[in-house]
């Protein structure tokens, strides 16, 4: 067992965990940072994606002992303070989740994209988006989300 | 003292009998379901007054209703309260929405059996099962206030209207909000069992048919809307059970001692079929499922291979002994016999996996007595509102709480209870620790419960006048219903039919997943039509306008798909339009339009449309978002998805060898037209998804003029097909 301390959402957080716990069982598990979601374990289908030094990076293959050297990261929690960053308003607007289990992943992808690159094309949507799943069917409704964030100029906020 | 406010108990809930509502007694029931961490809930509680055994409201005119469905994605959470908001003239602005008590007299809708009453979120049937259900209870609830606001005033109730949470006597032009009413709340002796009649008109329906926003997406979109898998409990503990991937195979650990002799490591608890651990930690528990080395015995599965058990299922579907018939109308054979075409055809369909997103889980705590239990649960509930949980402990129903939460989908594998009662045996054997079992994402796709192989052979005969006179449809598969669901053709007008089954079981863990048999069935029946309609040089809308005759919902919708997909006009070059009618609760016909890459032999979905005939329409957006849902997990399942068995082992584990559909997979846009209906409103969530197999092979016979009949479409069997 070894002490962590973790920068996440702009707070200081300590953990006690053993050598090479899953960065995503720290935030769920020992933290209570629950929004993040675990599905696949081998980063196949982003539910747990977070930013790490604002790029998107998925949690479960991520060991603590890697992130705990002042890298901020970043969860769902940490987006907004009341669930109103322009990229949740817009997948409020476009009502984009179903079941919503793997939306906290897409929309940390999504705010990375827009970070990136404000006015995605839909085909850069798409490309950058690929890598998180989700078994509900809702992506075109996650499109139609992200093109709305990009015309309210998310990467200002 | 007649204004003395009479609040009836929470315990005390609503059963109507011939013909008046009387208030029963239910002890033990806990309603309210909070968060553990929701201290703030807690104090918000308290300030709810009972207008009814559904419905709460507070002085300042926040009201909660209970939605009594689960909500897993499908939009229960709003279209249930909305349907009763209506009823009640209730402000929608001002209502919150929870769980109600899983309480099957108070809150089931009509189960399958007359007179029977079910929660079950099974079959798309929560919005049409609970539409009577909500609409009389929420004039149950408006009729309350009324008859408040009546003796408040001393006027007849007669003479009181209601609109937007507001009670009205016109006579003195005098008004009073319902939270205002919490104060002089009287409960009459005697509520009207509303009839239909007594029922609002739905031409003045306010609520139902408009656009509103689901209420719990918000919570979807920062994180806090919980699921059963994010509860934590003090003093909780971790479960997981290694269990192999030979269904039924009996565990022996060889290294018990190892294991107990571990950093955290509370319990090894052996089942039939697995080997169960229990340690302070998620990641302890893990780590140490790894290193459990286990034997394991035969299982009934052991020699089956499912890629090798097509040319079995041939002969069976070949054999003269007719299987167990699902529906025969007048005379096949004799069809057959004067047929001057007929056509047969077999289609394939390989297992296939709910892939839920969020894999199974519970989180059970047995009191130290062992008389009480507390559940939290994703499920889409069950025959039993209890879970098993009950009958396993042997305790009475009253002393088991379920706590639904959200499901991260359920697509049918949340109707099961089996990961409840795993996480129920653990919690036992540890109480009184609450435990929070976590199936991994392997330990979800290796002992998953699959839609089942099958193999449906369609003979078509076509009579003199070019008409299809008869039509046998001979299902061979494993799971009674499973295959045999979505074999009947109501809505054609076919003389001579006969639907079949014919049995084989091979061992292999089978469920419903979203369709059930409609999706392997219509594909065999809608593609059939299609062969047909090549076969004879008909088009193919035109032949099932023929067959439609006598069907007017039906033919409105394939009437309505063909306007909007322009039907008529040619696709553009390397492009083709595929048609396919469905009944699963709507009527819905679907049309893609499809590319192929020839030298890939990668199927594309450029568009889908569908026309729609739901009956009234609760939530337009909502059901939309079902069609385009059901649509994009129909391209998934068609285009990709495939368990395979081998030597009766699992052969996919993860999601790297079992492949979804991803974004840029998705099709340029699906569009929805409703028809107009004033009738009763009827399952959406499962039409669109069997439409999807059939449009696309259907659009690849145009494209090609080869059919298209095994499932899944890889890249590989449409090569195949194609230089075939």
């Amino acid at each position: 067992m070894a002490n962590f301390t973790l920068d996440i959402n702009n707070k200081r957080h300590e953990v006690e965990v053993a050598n090479g716990t899953s960065l995503l069982w720290v935030l769920r598990e020992h933290l209570g940072l629950t929004g993040t979601k675990y599905s696949c374990g081998i980063a196949q289908c982003g539910a747990c994606t977070i930013h790490i030094d604002n790029k998107p990076m998925k949690a479960c293959i991520l060991q603590v002992d890697d992130f705990a050297d002042g890298q901020k990261i970043k969860t769902i929690e940490g987006l907004s303070e009341k669930g109103d960053h322009p990229v949740q308003r817009a997948w409020i607007e476009a009502q984009a989740p179903q079941c919503g289990y793997c939306h906290s992943g897409q929309i940390m992808q999504a705010v990375a994209l827009l970070e990136e690159n404000p006015n995605p094309t839909k085909e850069e949507i798409k490309i950058y988006m690929n890598g998180i799943l989700c078994r509900c069917g809702t992506y075109l409704r996650i499109v139609k989300a992200i093109e709305l964030a990009s015309k309210s100029n998310v990467s200002t906020i | 003292m007649s204004s003395v406010p009479k609040i009836v108990n929470r315990r005390e809930f609503l059963k109507t009998s011939s013909g008046v509502a009387l208030f029963i007694g239910v002890s033990g029931i806990l309603p309210q379901i909070i968060s553990c961490k929701d201290t703030k809930g807690i104090k918000e509680q308290l300030q709810k007054h009972d207008i009814t055994a559904w419905v709460q409201i507070t002085e300042d005119g926040e009201i909660t209703i209970y939605n009594p469905a689960a909500e897993m994605g499908q939009g229960s959470m709003t279209a249930l309260p909305l349907i009763f908001a209506e009823e009640m003239d209730a402000d929608w602005s001002m209502v919150k929405v929870e769980f109600s008590p899983q309480e099957v007299a108070v809150y089931g809708s009509e189960g399958w059996a007359p007179g029977s009453k079910l929660m079950f979120t099974v079959g798309s049937r929560s919005t049409n099962s609970y539409y009577p259900v909500m609409r009389k209870a929420g004039a149950q609830a408006r009729y309350v206030l009324l008859n408040s606001a009546a003796k408040h005033w001393e006027v007849p109730i007669s003479e009181l209207s209601s609109n937007n949470s507001t009670v009205l006597h016109a006579a003195t032009n005098r008004k009073i909000s319902y939270g205002e009413l919490v104060p002089v709340l009287a409960m009459p002796e005697i509520i009207p069992d509303f009839s239909p009649e007594q029922l609002k008109n739905p031409k003045d329906f306010q609520l139902i048919g408009n656009t509103i926003p689901r209420v719990e997406i918000p919570a979807k979109v920062d994180g806090t809307a919980q699921f059963a898998i994010d509860i934590k409990l003090p003093n909780m503990v971790y479960g997981v059970l290694e269990r192999g991937t030979l269904h039924g195979a009996k565990p022996t650990l060889t290294n018990e001692k190892e294991i107990l002799a571990m950093d955290g490591i509370l319990k090894i608890i052996p089942f039939d079929y697995a080997i169960g651990l229990v340690a302070d930690t998620l990641e302890k528990a893990l780590e140490a499922k790894k290193l459990l080395k286990i034997e394991w015995g035969d299982a009934q599965a052991i020699g089956y291979n499912s890629q090798e058990i097509y040319p079995t299922y041939e002969k069976i579907a070949g054999q003269r002994q007719t299987g167990k018939v699902v529906q025969e109308i007048g005379d096949v054979n004799a069809a057959m016999r004067s047929a001057t075409k007929s056509y047969m055809a077999d289609f394939k369909n390989d297992y296939v996996y709910h892939a839920q997103m969020e894999p199974l889980n519970a989180i059970v705590q047995v009191s130290a007595d062992l008389k009480s239990a507390e559940v939290w649960v994703g499920s889409q509930q069950g025959v039993d509102p209890k879970l098993g949980v009950p009958d396993l402990l042997g305790i009475p129903h009253e002393n088991v709480n379920i706590h639904l939460q959200y499901l991260g989908g359920g697509f049918g594998r949340r109707s099961m209870n089996d990961f409840v009662i795993e996480a129920t045996l653990l919690a036992k054997e540890i109480a009184p620790l609450p435990v929070k079992l976590i199936w991994t994402r392997e330990d979800d796709m290796g002992y998953g419960t699959f839609r089942p192989l099958s193999l449906q052979r369609m003979t078509a005969s076509v009579d003199k006048n070019g008409d299809i006179s008869g039509l046998s449809h001979s299902v061979v598969g494993d799971g009674g219903n499973l295959v045999a669901s979505g074999s009947r053709n109501d809505h054609y007008n076919i003389p001579n039919q006969l639907v079949e089954w014919r049995e084989a079981s091979h061992g292999v863990r089978l469920k419903h997943w979203r369709a059930v048999g409609h999706g392997p069935n219509k594909f065999a029946i809608e593609c059939m039509l299609d062969e047909v309609a090549l076969g004879q040089g008909i088009d193919p809308i035109e032949l099932r306008r023929k067959l439609m005759v006598k069907s007017p919902r039906a033919l409105a919708t394939l009437e309505r798909a063909s306007e909007i997909a322009d039907w008529n006009t040619p696709s553009k070059e390397g492009r083709a339009k595929g048609v396919a009618f469905v009944v699963h609760g709507s009527l819905g016909t679907g049309i893609c339009e499809i590319s192929v890459d020839r030298s890939t032999g990668k199927i594309k979905v450029h568009q889908f449309w569908i026309a729609l005939d739901a009956g009234i329409v609760v939530q337009p957006d909502n059901v939309r978002a079902q069609m385009e849902g059901g649509i994009i997990m129909g391209m998934s399942s068609v285009l990709k998805e495939q368990i395979t068995i081998e030597n009766g082992r699992v052969q996919q584990s993860n999601f790297h060898d079992y492949q979804l559909l991803r974004m840029q997979d998705i099709p340029e846009r699906i569009e929805t037209d409703f028809i107009a209906s004033a009738e009763r409103p009827e399952g959406v969530g499962e039409t669109a998804t069997p439409m999807v197999a059939c449009a696309i092979a259907n659009a690849f016979l145009q494209l090609t003029g080869k059919p298209l009949r095994h499932l899944p479409f890889t890249p590989d069997r449409v090569l195949q097909v194609l230089n075939s």
